[in-house]
Order: C-alpha cells, then structure tokens, then sequence
C-alpha cells in the first residue's frame, strides 16, 4: 500500500490552489495546441518551457504546468482529425481514418465526445500503470535489444494490411513510398548522407511534421481550391449538420472493451524508448480491426475505430513516462523536452528518481490524475463549440488552414526550406489522393523507417552480420509470430469470413 | 518560436533606456539578446542556451530575457550556415556549441563552412567521456577491456550516443590508439539515438560497454547498475565521480572532453563581441553557474576569448588529423 500512501502525499502536493490553476492553464492550452495542425505535443510543451522558467517556478508546479500541455495535446489533436480529416499531431493520424467518416455521416458530435472519453480512459488507464507499475515496466524495456525493436516494427508494418485502403497493393505501395523518404539523410552507422543533394537542411533527413501537415492539411486545401469550393469534403458534413453532441450509452458500451485493449496496448508501445504514442495508436486500431471487425465497418465511420486509437494514444502518453522518469531515456519527442526540462530544474531522472524526488514524481502522477478530470471535464461540453468549426464555410476554413499550416511549421523550424518542403508534399498527397492511395502508411513509414533500419543495423553489427540474431530470443520469436500470423490469417481467413458473413446478413 | 521583430522597436528604445540610466559605463549592450541553439528542444545545446540564458537574466547581465531560438538540423550545420550567410553581423546573438560542432567542422559536415567563419566566443564547462561496463561485467579496467578487443574485435560491441565517426565514437578510436591497436577500425561501435538509449543498451545486455559523457552516466552510476572502468579526464573529477580512475591512471594518455560553450557571427562588432566574451565569463564564475556544473555533471573548463578560439582550433586540427587516419575523411 506503499503506492497509495505516496500517492496520497502527491495529491497533497498537488492539491494548491496555484498547481490546479496551472493544470487548468495547461490543459486548455495544450487541447489548442494539439488541434492546430503542426503544434504538437512537443512543440506545444516546448514553447511553455520559457513560460516556466520565467515565472520562476519550483520543479513540481512547472512539470505539473508541462504535462498538463502533454497530456492536453494529446486529447487535442484527435479535433481537427475528426472535424477536417487532417491530424493535429501525428499520434491522432489514425483517428482521422474512423473519425472522419462519422463527421461526413453528420455525427462529428459523437465522434468528438466518444474520442474524449476514450482519451480519458486510455489516460486514466495509463496513469495507474505509471504510478504501480514504473519501476518493475522498465524490465520490459530492457527485455528489448535492437533485434526486438526490428522485429516489433515489422510486426507494425506486416498488421497494415487493410489500413485506410480497399487494395493492399496501393497500401504497400504507400508503406514503401514513407519508407523511401525515411532514407533521406545522414546515416547514423556509417555518417554518410544519403539523398541529401549536398543540401545541409536534408542531413537530418525529412521532419514527419513537415510530411504530415503538407501530406495532410495542404493536400486538402489544393484539393478544396481544385473544386474551387464545390462540393468537397468539408462542405459536405457542413451540409449534414452537427449530429448530437454526447454518445448514446449504447455507443459507450459497444466500445469499452476496444478502449480497455487499446489502453493496454498503447501503454505498452509507451513504455517501449522508439515506440512510442503513434505507434501506440497504430498497433491499437490495426489489431482492433483484425479483433472485432467482422462486417468490414472499420474506415467507414466505426465508433470503435474512434475509440481504439484514442485510448490507445492517450495510453503511450502515459506510459512514454515510465522510461523518462525510470530511466531517464525519453521514449518521444515530448519526453525529450520534459525530460531537458526535468534536467534544468536539477532533477535527474534515471533508476534512483523515485527514492531521491518521490515529491516531484507522486505530485506529477496526482497532478497527471487532476489534469486528466479536468481534461475530460473541459472537452466534453467543448464539443459544442469545436463541431461548429463544420458550420464554417470552406472558403474561410481553408486559407485558415493553409495559414495555420505555414505558421505553424515555420514556427518550430525557422527554416523556409521546410515551407518549400510542406509545399511540395502538398503537391505529392493531392496526387495520391486522386490515384486513391492511403496517406496514413506513408507517414508510418516516415516515422518508423529510420527507427526499423537502425535497428535493424546494430543488430547486424553487434552479431557480425549473423541474421540468427534477429530470432534469437524468446521475445522476438513471439513477435515475429504474431507479425506472420497479422500478416497471413487476413489473407487466408478473411475471404472465408467475408463469405460467410456476407452469407449471414443475408439471411 | 521567433520573436517577432515587430516588437523590436520598443524593446530597443526601452534598451535604450536602460543604457542612459545604467550610465556610459557600459560601451555596449545587446538591445535583442538572442541565443540560437542548433537542434530541437531537449538537447544539449538546448539546455545550454537555456540555462546560460537564464543565469544571465538572474545575474542582471542582459536586459529582459534572452530569446532562445531552436534551428534544427544538420548536426547544427542549419544553424551554422544561417549565422554566416543572414545573420553575419548580428551583435545580439550568439550560438550554442560543443564538441560535436567541432567535431563535424573537422571533418567537413557542414558544407562549405569552417570555424574561421565565426567568432568563438567562451567555455561554459566540460563534459568528461567515460567508458563503463555492466555492474555485473567480468571487465574491472580499461586496459583490461583493449586487451579483450585485441584478442577478439568480434567479442566486444560498443554502444554510445553519437553517429558513426561522432564525438563518443572518436573517443573510444583515441583510447584504442593509446592501447597500441593498430586497425581501429575493427571495433564495433553502434550508434544509438542518445546516450540514454545508449547505456539502456548496455543494461538490456545487447552491448559490452559504453562510451558517453559523466552527465549521460550519472543516474546509472548512483543506481550502481553500471561499472565506469575509465574516466577520461587529466584528473580524477569531483563529486560522486571520485571514486573512479581516469585513464591517464591506467597508462594510457587518453583525455576526451566535450565541451560546451558559444560562437557569435563572424561579423560582430568588437564591441559586442568584448561584451559577450565578458558576459559569458561573469556567468561562468558565478555561484549559480556552479550549481549548475556540479547537479549536470559538468567538469571545469575556463576559456575565453582569444583563448577560446585557440583551444577550437586545436581541437578541430586533432579531429580532422584522426579522422583521416582512421580513414572517416580523406
């Protein structure tokens, strides 16, 4: 009952009228935040580090204000998927491919307040697992050496068959193109730029940031500008209206045992260093899929494909801490940045924070449950006034997003190349939308490419190229398993199933 | 994350305003004091341009905040190659640097650029290298672990958190030279993002040692989960490093430093210049400042000015001398 006693002394600590005033503060800005496409999560924390230090705050109220953003922009970023179809963040990718639909069938409103409540479970979930769990889940991280990582990203890419698409071939074809520009610049194990064109600004290869909102946002806007504001997608749902703004009991329950998997899963990816929330999300709904979609509704506006990647993200973010605090290794861009802020304020997080600053880390975790309250308090009735963004009439909403868009990118980079870069994968996702490939495999594979490869690489290196590494624990065999049996079963079973089922509606 | 410079009117003329009441004692003070740190929020050159930002805010040195600004990319060379073409007389500004910045101009990863394009202003302190084993590792010193990778390259893999050819790679080839190896280049370094990821590697077991800086290690040290066989430092360092040797110790001449500091644009007024060197300094004999060294892990390293310039260029000559002769440049 230790646990509960120190959580008891967090909440103590957590408990001042100016910690809940800053929780407040940081769960509505980082809600903002994340629903601007290009502000996520780690930019959103980021620009608050200033605002910490400036206020002169203690260790335990800063970090309580920076997870509040966290945590905030991890609920935020699934509105503008829901509402435009474009992610505010690259973990709420796959809530766009459920999400969207159901705003186009005119029931955004449901979709918005199921993907809060998710978020809420999934978070909540995620934050019992922190506070019990931490120090024994850093064993699992280091059950994972770079074998295991390959072998947990291919079991990533071999379950995406399906995702977003109707043809498997555009879809690999997607998985690959991603793959592709994750090749773009400096090697980590040789040094060696690659695709780089002598241009310095490459070296550290293509931000997913950059890929998503021009793959994402600007496409759109081309594609509104090509129809010069006939009949597209957002006008659309504007037409069907707002649909109610609470999910009916039935919706709720229908979904809890999606969200309490996905929670778990998406805890899990968290605590993995590399994983991460958008893998979290990812392996959450694409193994939701293979779990539960029997009549093939997942992608076409299935409530459960709002709620699996909701509570799966939510879950990561939770669990992203376990290694940022327990280790001191930051599984994600965001905990890269908590973690230099944990470092500023003389904290060093690693094996002995939990004995040394039980203070920070209880009044963290309370701070965590209060942010998360607050967050769901804050979101639902919200729902009101965010579907309402539908009620504008694209002509406005898309220069703003297309404004938003080169403000935001240009505002973490300061880089016009970047600009020239979101431009012309605009152009590249206007393309692929015409020819009906899937966007969301490209980006998985920009973000998980460098990672797989890298791994991939040390692990040769560290068997002298002997490919018997990469199955040679228990850990990786299992993983291997279930990527041939994700990849494979559908193929096999699934034509048998759709058979039957369809026999099944039919009678 | 830029300031707009919409603003920089008011801040200039209350600028202004501070200089007649502090009195012409002052020949020049920054109107717009900006600190660009060359990679994403979170990392080193980050948390430099932050904390010294802040000390010189706390100690009264700049008027109002310093502006941190993060220009990602190319290892800093984004950053580097926007100082020298836009920015190059800008007097409000200066850039945080390491050892990897040295490291890349070495061996020419920043297109086009070379160190005599700035101005190198001061030290902040240093980050000693270390090398470590498991706790539970057979390998007590570090002759020990160079006669193993003589033996048997193939035996040893060694994670650290820089690139292939990096700073942490570089220190580990200097050590191996010192121990008399001849091919260097048989030793398996892998590459990790981080080195938190890094020493992770080394407690999951998929590596036999680790190379990185005190900072790195610090948490793993405390825990005891990790064995530190050779600090590579002139002189046994302070604080909770004590208890370990340092490589000179152990006979072999090996000092790997990284460390942090500033440069300023080439075509900075000698004025502003004096002044930054100056202020630098005041920071880094401050009190705060060396709370900050002791809780970070960073070991002193006194440099300014002139001194400063002399002691990169010696250490890019160093780099770009061992990086040939391990074949990384030709």
């Amino acid at each position: 009952m230790d646990v509960l006693a120190s959580l008891g002394d967090g909440f103590w600590i957590a408990l001042t009228w100016q910690n809940l005033l800053l929780a407040l503060i940081g769960c509505f800005l980082g809600t903002i935040m994340g629903a601007l496409p290009g502000l996520g999560p780690s930019n959103g924390v980021a620009i608050l580090i200033p605002l910490a230090f400036s206020l002169g705050l203690p260790a335990t109220p800063a970090m309580i204000l920076l997870v509040s953003v966290y945590f905030g922009a991890m609920y935020g970023g699934r509105i503008s998927s829901i509402l435009l179809n474009i992610p505010g963040d690259e973990p709420a990718m796959m809530t766009c491919l459920d999400g969207y639909p159901m705003a186009q069938q005119g029931r955004a409103g449901e979709a918005l307040a199921l993907s809060g409540v998710a978020s809420f479970v999934g978070a909540f979930l995620a934050i019992w697992g922190l506070a019990f769990l931490a120090p024994q889940l850093v064993k699992v991280a280091l059950l994972f050496g770079p074998a295991e990582y390959f072998a947990l990203y291919a079991m990533a890419f071999a379950t995406l068959g399906g995702i977003a698409s109707t043809n498997q071939a555009k879809a690999a074809f997607a998985a690959m193109l991603g793959l592709g520009i994750a090749m773009v610049g400096v090697d980590g194990q040789t040094g060696v730029p690659r695709f780089t064109f002598g241009e310095v600004h490459l070296y550290d290869g293509i931000d997913f940031l950059v890929a998503i909102v021009g793959l994402f946002a600007l496409s759109e806007v081309f594609i509104f500008l090509e129809h010069r504001g006939e009949d597209s997608g957002t006008n659309k749902a504007s037409k069907i209206g707002i649909g109610r703004i609470t999910p009916s009991l039935s919706m709720l329950k229908s979904c809890t045992p999606t969200m309490l998997r996905a929670s778990g899963l998406g805890f899990i990816a968290g605590v993995l260093p590399g994983a991460g929330a958008s893998l979290g999300s990812f392996i959450a709904y694409s193994l939701e899929k293979r779990l539960v979609d029997r009549k093939g509704t997942f992608g076409k506006g299935d409530p459960r494909g709002v709620a699996a990647p909701e509570a799966g993200n939510n879950a990561a973010a939770g669990g992203a801490l376990v290694p940022m605090l327990a280790l001191g290794v930051p599984g994600s861009g965001t905990t890269a940045v908590l973690l230099a802020m944990l470092l500023a304020l003389n904290i060093t997080p690693g094996p002995l924070l939990f004995q040394n600053n039980p203070d920070v880390v209880w009044g963290l975790i309370a701070a965590l449950f209060i942010g998360n309250f607050m967050l769901l308090a804050m979101n639902i009735p919200m729902v009101g006034m965010f579907v309402r963004v539908l009620l504008i009439p694209p002509r406005i909403l898309m220069p703003i997003v297309a404004m938003i868009s080169f403000v935001g990118i240009y505002g973490i980079s300061g880089s016009s190349f970047d600009l020239l870069v979101m431009v012309v994968f605009g152009v590249l996702g206007w393309g692929l939308r015409k020819l009906d490939v899937p966007l969301v495999p490209i980006i998985l594979g920009v973000l998980l490419g460098n990672q797989m490869e890298a791994n991939l690489r040390r692990a040769m290196t560290i068997s002298d190229g002997d490919w018997g590494i990469l199955v040679a624990s228990p850990l990786a065999i299992a993983l291997w398993a279930i990527a041939v049996i994700g990849f494979v079963v559908p193929i096999v079973v699934g034509g048998v199933m759709r058979r039957k089922m369809r026999g099944g509606v039919a009678d | 994350m830029r300031l707009s410079f919409g603003t920089s009117g008011l801040l200039a003329a209350s600028a202004l305003a501070c200089i007649m009441l502090a009195g012409p004692s002052l020949a020049f003070e920054p109107e717009n004091p900006e600190c660009i740190a060359p990679a994403n929020p979170g990392g080193g050159w980050d948390f430099t341009c932050r904390q010294v930002g802040k000390t010189l805010q706390d100690l009264g040195l700049v008027p109002g905040t310093v502006q941190v600004t993060n220009i990602a990319g190319g290892g800093g060379g984004v950053a580097f190659a926007e100082v020298v073409n836009k920015r190059n007389a800008d007097n409000d500004l200066i850039v945080a640097a390491s050892s990897a910045t040295s490291t890349r101009l070495a061996q020419g990863a920043f297109p086009g650029n070379t160190m005599d394009q700035v101005r190198w202003v001061a030290s902040v302190g240093a980050d000693y290298g270390i090398i470590a084993v498991a706790a539970d590792s057979e390998i007590e010193t570090l002759p020990q672990l160079m006669d193993q990778i003589k033996a048997d390259p193939r035996s040893v893999s060694i994670s650290g958190g820089s690139a292939v050819g990096g700073w942490d790679h570089l220190k580990v080839l200097i050590a191996a030279q010192a121990a008399g190896i001849e091919d260097v280049r048989t030793i398996k370094y892998v590459a990790f993002d981080g080195g938190g990821e890094a020493v992770t590697q080394l407690l999951a077991g998929s590596v036999q040692a680790f190379t990185g800086d005190a900072s790195e290690a610090k948490g793993f040290v405390d825990s005891g989960d990790i064995k530190v066989i050779a600090v590579l430092a002139p002189e046994r360092l302070e604080g909770d490093f004590a208890s370990f040797p340092t490589a000179v110790e152990q006979g072999l001449e090996v000092i790997g430093a990284n460390w942090r500091g500033f440069y300023a644009p080439g075509g900075m007024s000698d004025e502003a210049y004096n002044y930054w060197v100056d202020a630098v300094g005041q920071v880094y004999s401050s009190e705060e400042w060396k709370e900050i060294m002791a809780q970070n892990g960073l070991a002193p390293l006194d440099l300014q000015g002139d001194e400063f310039q002399a002691f990169v260029a010696e250490s890019v000559a160093r780099i770009e001398n061992l990086s040939r002769e391990i074949g990384l440049i030709q």
